[in-house]
């Protein structure tokens, strides 16, 4: 009990004094888990409004198969980015494994399902309001994407914030494609289990905190976001109430 | 803009139904042009669908929809309607008539203008940077009307576009179809409201129960309608009500109007 609550004053310590080892860490963990976002977005979400606007045979199967990819274990995955990136494997050749390239490959695959499905969850919905009105207007399906994808981006937010949850939280398979080593792909997870198996519990703590308030930030934003957009528009602001029609119709 | 005119639009025996109910029934109706048609009839007569389907948002399971004038795919460019619940998209007025413009591919130097001017002449200017959300309901009705009216469609429809409208608002809407329609646009609109429906029509539409019951010339319609469920309408009595049976009995065969 003693060595707790010591392992949680030096845990304190290490955040205060932005130790160096643990910013390096969770710097890594950052910018490999926004990266693979990214890359989730970019592709992920013009497939789910795809997969929402536009009918075509096998796009039921490709919804399931999204839905169900949505789950995947992390250490199946990084099993598969392991065996695939392995050196007697087929893309061996580019000799990408334990890089900090591998997790991202990694966290892709585990990432791009959720973004997409939810991404097609809030576009179907949007596409049943605006159909009609955006078909009159005259725009094409192809047209009618961009708007989709646009009109609903408080929406979408939240998709991309579930995304970076999970990328920034899964230990699995980081840790077979990675490798956890020091210095090169060391990120926050694998360095908690490495330390906590370790008996060293300071640095872990450290690291989880981090991760707490990640995931409690990431989780605000998403609240804030969502609440109503008008909150800060002019237009509520109580000194613009708006007097009866002014202008007139010539 | 430009290019010749579509109509008249002609409507040949025109059925409509939905997993084989039957809501549009053999409808057959010519829209001449530079008219102002206004379309009455109880709720759930069918008017709503009988525009969606002039407009061509949906698609008849027989009959034609013939725009005398022009093809198909032109006559789509040369449409532009109104909805009962328009969407606004969650963007600026400003940028809600300036998407309507690109999509009709009116090019970025010519949109500044013309938006200036439909938000102008819909009082809309003061909020021209305001989210559309934002408006009221009949604020985001006119925003509806500038964005049409950015297009200088030849023929535009309207479902009930001043319903739940206070009587200024109501008159300032009738105002803008007004000036739409002297600009050159041919009007076809629903209303409620059948004082407005003589304001504005120059002839007017009987629909019941998916049918085209009349089509006559707005005076001689007010006047004296020909058919007996117009009369019973105009004349403020409710079509699916039974003088001997005012509360139908359960599974009762026998309605009115049949
Ligand atoms: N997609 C649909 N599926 C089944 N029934 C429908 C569908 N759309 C419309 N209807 C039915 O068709 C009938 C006509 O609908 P429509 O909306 O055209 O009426 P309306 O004349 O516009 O009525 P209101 O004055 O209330 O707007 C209604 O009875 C409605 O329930
Ligand atoms: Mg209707």
């Amino acid at each position: 009990m003693i060595e707790f609550s010591e392992a949680f004053g030096v845990a304190f310590s290490l955040l205060i004094s932005l130790d160096h080892e643990l910013a390096e860490i969770v710097m890594l963990s950052l910018s490999v888990s926004l990266v693979a976002v990214f890359i989730a977005i970019i592709v992920g979400m013009p497939l789910g409004a795809a997969l929402a606007i536009f009918t075509f045979p096998g796009r039921k199967f490709i919804i399931v198969g999204l839905n169900s990819l949505m789950g995947l274990p992390p250490v199946v995955v990084g099993l598969v980015v392991y065996i695939l990136l392995s050196r007697s494997g087929p893309l061996g050749v580019l000799g990408l494994l334990f890089t900090p390239t591998a997790m991202i490959i990694a966290q892709v695959i585990l990432v791009l399902p959720i973004i997409a499905a939810l991404t097609r969850q809030i576009v179907v919905e949007l596409w049943s309001e605006y159909e009609e009105q955006l078909r009159s207007l005259g725009a094409t399906p192809w047209q009618a994407l961009p708007t989709l994808l646009w009109d609903g981006r408080y929406s979408l937010v939240t998709a991309m914030l579930a995304g970076f949850g999970r990328a920034i939280a899964e230990v699995g398979a980081v840790m077979i494609v990675g490798g956890n080593i020091d210095h090169v792909t060391r990120v926050m997870t694998t360095a908690i289990a490495l330390e906590v198996s370790k008996g060293d519990l300071a640095l872990a703590l450290g690291l989880g905190g981090v991760l707490i308030f990640l995931s409690v930030g990431v989780n605000a934003l998403a609240y804030l976001i969502n609440k109503p957009a008008s909150l800060n528009n002019p237009i509520n602001k109580p000194t613009l109430f708006r007097s009866p029609i002014k202008e007139n119709v010539r | 803009m430009t290019s010749q005119s579509i109509l008249p639009l002609e409507l040949r025996a025109v059925n409509f139904e939905v997993q084989g109910k039957r809501l549009i029934k053999d409808v057959s109706c010519t829209f001449e042009q530079n008219l102002r048609s206004i379309i009455i009839g109880p709720n759930g007569a069918g008017k709503s669908l009988f525009l969606r389907l002039c407009h061509g948002l949906l698609q008849p399971v027989s009959g034609q929809i013939i725009w005398q004038g022009g093809g198909d795919r032109d006559s789509a460019r040369q449409q532009a309607m109104v909805f009962q619940r328009p969407v606004m998209l969650r963007r600026s007025v400003r940028a809600n008539v300036d998407y309507a413009l690109s999509i009709r591919s009116v090019a970025r130097p010519e949109r500044e203008a013309i938006i200036d001017e439909v938000l102008q002449r819909t009082g809309l200017s003061r909020f021209a940077d305001y989210p559309a959300h934002a408006l009221s309901y009949g604020e985001q009705q006119r925003l509806a009307l500038a964005r049409v009216w950015a297009l200088k469609p030849q023929i535009l429809f309207l479902d009930e576009p001043t319903a739940s409208l206070d009587p200024p608002a109501t008159h300032l809407v009738e105002q803008i179809i007004e000036a739409i329609h002297v600009a050159g646009t041919r009007i076809v609109m629903t209303t409620h409201d059948l004082g407005q429906a003589r304001r504005i029509a120059d002839e007017v539409l009987f629909m019941h129960r998916g049918r085209l019951l009349e089509h006559a010339p707005a005076d001689q319609f007010f006047d004296k309608p020909k058919n007996e469920h117009a009369r019973a309408f105009l004349g403020g009595e409710l079509l699916w009500w039974h003088p001997k049976h005012p509360l139908h009995k359960p599974g009762s065969k026998k309605e009115i109007c049949q």
